[in-house]
């Protein structure tokens, strides 16, 4: 396919767009990826799902002016540069629901995310393919975590930032990692009482990576602002200490606050019952990698605990063409994701549009990498999710919010059914069966077919594989995929 | 302000800023929940707030399993709680 200019359709809905190099989320990484390649020649497309660019860690509204927001001066400088790019296009408002090897390369299906404005099938076919599309909340399950008033915690920011909405008046803000933090402080400026940050690890393991800390010493002091912040609201900061049930009938009206022992077993006896009309809870993060596992790319357990796509040297996956870059190889963070975005920019449009990116900027940009990729795995280190956290599960606590599948249920599919994996669990209880196909109880779902099977067990890459497969990643409608 | 935006849910008008969501402006009009669930018939409302987790479905414009926290609220939208698949009016 040449390098030619994109032809859109003359009606511009049901259009077929021809690119170098398509980038899938323009968060940080997708940002520094389609602006790098753009530069370097590339005819390039960043495609979200939302209306503007920044992707979840610069979420914003119309006209926003960034404060409390990290790197802003950073999304201005890429948002400016997207913009004002004759040989980038940004494709907003896309929902990407398949991406299939064509002759050539690639073509992304996607369709008009806000379905009210009716259901637009696009298509864009590109020569190499940026996969950034990040990542959310990774969830927990605990008695009444069903009930509203219970959010995630990168739902309550988005909610924030993205719509100027504040979830409650008295907020518990429970999990494990350093996201708790900025989560606690966004609630408390915009007037929310925040009854406590309960976070299950103990993070003074961080101490055990004195190398890492000094090779990246920023977001400690993000860190120490955030606690400086919680100090001047008289925010209790309690580790040890999570949610582990949350009360009431139609709507959340109190939790239930324990502290855990150091496999995160609840300590019989040290439930405390906190009023509160909101809760957001969040234990680290779980990488959208749909796409890359629809094109078959190869997967790796991180130091996390997630499935993520395996990445090379170049940020390349394991299919040709296809490059990784942010959340989606890797949980680690906004300033990391902009230079593995860059990097993988500068590689696509190498390959596609025959730019050799300068010896000088591409060493630079990998020890940057090295430094802040040992500081994630550091926090990994520091916030790993332990296995106790089952303890607090009831048998009719809900695992699957969407088919509304028990604790008990999926006990039943291994020890009686004969289950031996997360995959044959689904297959016979149904969690991970519903319209969000897994995303938010697969992990919870692995852990436990894991632990039943081998008596505490950890979840392995075949286990988290079994539920992170998505052939169609979106809500499409049968009329559509018959036109396709 | 009545050029103010607003969208009628059940028989209830409701403010909303432009380029809000459904499910935000629902949640700052006090709303928690907004749909039962197909099963157990349990109330939810929005839980991730960004499209995955499907929880917040809502009717929009006679559009059943609308996600409240993506749909931009519209002046005029007519929005309806959803019960089970929201397909009541359906033969199905």
């Amino acid at each position: 396919m040449p390098a030619s200019p994109a032809e859109h359709a003359p009606d511009g809905s049901a259009g077929i767009a021809a690119y170098d190099v398509a980038v899938l989320g323009a968060g940080p990484a997708g940002l520094a990826a389609s602006t790098a390649a753009a530069r370097a020649g590339a005819r390039t497309a960043l495609v979200d799902l939302a209306a503007r660019v920044g992707g979840q860690y610069w979420r914003h509204r119309e006209g926003d002016s960034g404060a409390g927001h990290h790197h802003w001066p950073a999304l201005r400088g890429l948002r400016d540069a997207a913009g004002g790019h004759d040989r980038l296009d940004f494709l907003p408002g896309l929902a990407v629901w398949h991406v299939e090897r064509t002759p050539g390369g690639f073509t992304v299906h996607a369709t008009a995310a806000q379905e009210t404005a009716g259901r637009q099938a696009r298509e864009i076919r590109c020569r190499a393919l940026v996969v950034a599309t990040g990542a959310y909340d990774r969830q927990l399950p605990f008695p009444g975590w069903t009930l509203p008033g219970v959010y995630t915690a990168g739902g309550t920011q988005a909610l924030l930032k993205g719509h100027g909405v504040t979830v409650g008046q008295r907020v518990a803000v429970a999990g494990t990692g350093p996201f708790l933090l900025p989560v606690a402080t966004a609630l408390a400026r915009a007037g929310a009482t925040v009854a406590g940050v309960f976070e299950a690890g103990s993070p003074a393991g961080f101490r055990r990576h004195p190398a890492a800390i000094a090779g990246r010493p920023g977001p400690l002091i993000e860190g120490a602002g955030y606690l400086a912040t919680l100090a001047r609201h008289r925010i209790p900061y309690r580790t040890r200490t999570t949610v582990v049930a949350a009360h009431g009938t139609d709507r959340v009206t109190a939790v239930t606050v324990a502290r855990l022992d150091a496999d995160w077993r609840v300590l019989p006896g040290t439930g405390q019952r906190l009023d509160c009309d909101a809760v957001a809870v969040g234990y680290g993060f779980t990488p959208q990698i749909e796409i890359p596992l629809q094109l078959g790319c190869a997967t790796r357990l991180d130091a996390d605990g997630s499935l993520v796509a395996a990445a090379g040297e170049d940020q390349r996956g394991s299919v040709p063409g296809v490059y990784l870059a942010g959340e989606v190889c890797g949980v680690g963070g906004a300033v990391l994701a902009l230079v593995e975005g860059e990097l993988a920019g500068l590689h696509a449009a190498w390959t596609t549009a025959g730019t050799r990116p300068r010896a000088r900027a591409l060493a630079r940009l990998t020890r940057r990498r090295s430094a802040l990729r040992a500081f994630a795995a550091g926090l990994h280190d520091a916030f790993p999710v332990r296995p106790g956290w089952m303890s607090w599960l009831a048998q009719d606590t809900q695992v699957c919010r969407c088919e509304e599948v028990s604790v008990a249920e999926v006990r039943r599919a291994v020890t009686e059914l004969g289950a031996t994996d997360a995959r044959t669990v689904k297959l016979l209880a149904r969690p991970g069966m519903g319209l969000c196909q897994g995303r938010v109880c697969g992990y919870a779902t692995a852990c436990l077919a894991a632990s039943l099977r081998d008596q505490g067990g950890a979840p392995g890459e075949e286990d988290l594989r079994g539920l992170a497969a998505r052939p169609v990643a979106q809500p499409v409608t049968l009329g559509q995929l018959a036109g396709q | 302000m009545s050029d103010r935006l607003r969208f009628t849910f059940g028989d209830r008008e409701i403010p909303a800023e432009p380029g809000q969501s459904i499910g935000a402006a629902l949640i700052a009009a006090g709303y928690r929940s907004w749909r039962t669930t197909r099963q157990g018939g349990a109330p939810r409302g929005i839980f991730c707030g960004i499209g995955i987790c499907f929880d917040c479905l809502v009717i929009v414009n006679g559009r059943p399993s609308q996600r409240a926290c993506l749909t931009e609220a519209r002046h005029g939208d007519q929005v309806e709680p959803q019960e089970g698949a929201g397909r009541a009016g359906l033969a199905c």
